[in-house]
């Protein structure tokens, strides 16, 4: 078909300018789309909007005082990137997290991650034209908004998790709140399926639409459902997996090609609503095995002082996939070097190498199965 | 398999001029690492590539760090192997004033984007790579920001990159109010 495309010697190619203000391209991101008539030649993005040079900032924090900035690393799954600050940190300074601060962390993180990909579905459904789920699931987000702010005070930016553990233990009766909502939640999602997942029209736009083999996933990087979508059985909270997940049964759904082919924008789609049904399944396990563990015990032993000499690379499976911190020590308070690996900048990087064939429309349903959040891409 | 069997691996087939310098002290390197020349890593990451013990095809994290007092610039690679699930530390050093190295990008493709990340904030020549632009500072940016001698600039088309002082710009006393001397007083 491309052949086809590029034979025309009449063609005239046009060169359009997409964003940075553009509405669908979830935050402030640029492309610039070279096409014939609708089809694109090719579509190179242009990021670096949000640069704020967080690692940069990273030399010249204290070790815990860099938590709050690494909140700013994805607004809208901050609980990961406080996680995996927190986590290389620990690493590098062999402190033990309690179980009970661990098992808060996979906690707060799962709820984080459902209010994460609830915004990132309904975005999705509105980018391509579907305005009405995008109220419901930002009505499901308000709730988790509203846990959170109960347990640590924020709504948006955390700041929760410490260097040994998390800051504080949950109110009272806040497990019983959240389980509530899980059984109002849980049927919700079957609604939503009926609603958008499986709604012809939607499965129509977006079956076989911008497929990512396998081979491709992995050649460039992507992590995460994105990754999953195209065929790989592979999540971090299984195949190495960190803190307390051993302990908690879940499934990793897996892209199948159900509406198209494997790796289409509909598996994207689906295995985002499917993980938000593993992470309630996680919840329910953790709020039953976390009584088991004292209340309160919830920062670990920590060395009096932290200048800690060395290097270690942790990660973490976030909203968008294996989030990776790499710190370097040189024996003072600050790091010598932090670095973020972030899921969105290799999504971003793969665009580029697929976007030619696809029609402008699809683009933009493209973009929203990755997921891409602009900060992250940045930072 | 461990990182000091890659090693060793590595080793016996590219010999001790090309990999060298394993860092395993329990203490400092919570990840073992160990040293490649610089202009042999791209037989030797396509040798990671595709051995069949080996099979790293994923390149997690390309990360840059100066350092002035030795003179150099540390291009790490973190790999990972979604077959066997092992993960290995590669480290290629750079000298500091002449920054370059051979470009990944025929080995793993995800290293475009990471290697442009690279150049921009800390100046690596990667030979060799398809588009080697500025990713994340504009065009026109001057110097590369995580060097460790970079010198922030006072603006940048006009604009400044500092901010007065917000106790200045509303006149606000730094000296303590009257109230607060009158209890003084008394």
């Amino acid at each position: 078909m491309t052949d086809l495309i590029f034979s025309n010697e009449m063609d005239e190619e046009m060169t359009l300018n997409m964003g940075p203000h553009h509405p669908s391209t979830h935050g402030v991101l640029r492309f610039i789309v070279h096409t014939d008539g609708e089809i694109i030649r090719k579509a190179v993005p242009d990021v670096g909007y949000l640069h704020r040079s967080i690692e940069k900032i990273g030399e010249r924090c204290t070790y815990p005082g860099y938590m709050p900035y690494t909140d700013r690393v994805d607004y809208l799954a901050a609980m990961f990137a406080n996680e995996v600050w927190a986590s290389a940190c620990e690493k590098l300074m062999d402190v033990k997290v309690p179980p009970r601060a661990q098992y808060l962390r996979v906690l707060s993180c799962e709820l984080n991650r459902i209010a994460s990909h609830m915004i990132s579905l309904g975005a999705m459904a509105m980018d391509v034209g579907a305005v009405t789920p995008f109220p419901y699931t930002l009505r499901e987000r308000e709730f988790i908004n509203d846990f959170i702010e109960e347990l640590c005070g924020a709504r948006l930016t955390y700041n929760y998790h410490r260097i040994g553990g998390v800051s504080f233990d949950y109110p009272k009766h806040w497990d019983e709140k959240v389980l509530r909502w899980l059984d109002h939640f849980e049927p919700t999602l079957d609604e939503f399926d009926r609603l958008i997942t499986m709604n012809d029209i939607y499965v129509k736009r977006l079956a076989s639409i911008a497929v990512v083999t396998k081979d491709e996933a992995i050649a460039f990087g992507l992590v995460g459902p994105n990754l999953r979508a195209s065929g790989l059985q592979w999540d971090l909270r299984k195949d190495d997996a960190y803190s307390v997940y051993p302990k908690i049964d879940f499934n990793v759904p897996v892209g199948r090609g159900q509406m198209g082919t494997v790796g289409d924008c509909w598996d994207r789609f689906w295995i985002r609503v499917e993980e938000c049904r593993e992470s309630c399944k996680i919840i329910r396990q953790c709020f039953e095995q976390i009584k088991e563990w004292p209340e309160d015990d919830v920062v670990g032993q920590l060395p009096k002082k932290m200048r800690p000499d060395g290097e270690a690379y942790a990660r973490v499976e976030s909203a968008r996939g294996d989030m990776g911190c790499y710190v370097i020590g040189a024996g003072k308070e600050e790091p010598y070097r932090a670095r973020f690996r972030t899921g969105s900048f290799n999504a971003m990087g793969i665009i580029e190498a697929k976007s030619q064939g696809l029609f402008l429309a699809d683009l933009v349903a493209f973009i929203a199965s990755l997921d891409v959040v602009a900060p992250e891409i940045d930072r | 398999m461990t990182p000091q069997d890659i090693f060793k691996r590595l080793q016996t087939k590219f010999g001790d001029q090309v990999v060298f310098d394993l860092h395993e002290d329990p203490k400092k390197d919570k990840d073992p690492w160990f040293q490649c020349a610089p202009y042999s890593f791209e037989d030797v990451g396509t040798y990671l590539r595709d051995d069949p013990a080996l099979l790293f095809d994923y390149m997690e994290c390309l990360t840059g760090t100066d350092y002035p007092d030795k003179k150099q610039i540390h291009v790490t690679w973190h790999l990972y192997s979604y077959v066997f699930k092992h993960r290995v530390v590669i480290k290629c050093l750079v000298p500091r004033d002449d920054a370059a190295m051979p470009t990944m990008v025929n080995v793993w493709p995800v290293c475009n984007w990471q290697e442009r990340e690279c150049f921009d904030l800390l100046g690596v020549l990667f030979e060799g790579h398809p588009d080697l632009r500025r990713i994340l500072l504009p065009d026109d940016w001057e110097g590369h920001p995580m060097r460790k001698d970079y010198g922030e600039k006072d603006e940048y088309h006009g604009i400044p990159t500092t901010r007065p002082n917000p106790l200045e710009l509303f006149k606000i006393s730094p000296k303590p109010a009257a109230g607060a001397a009158k209890e003084k007083a008394s």
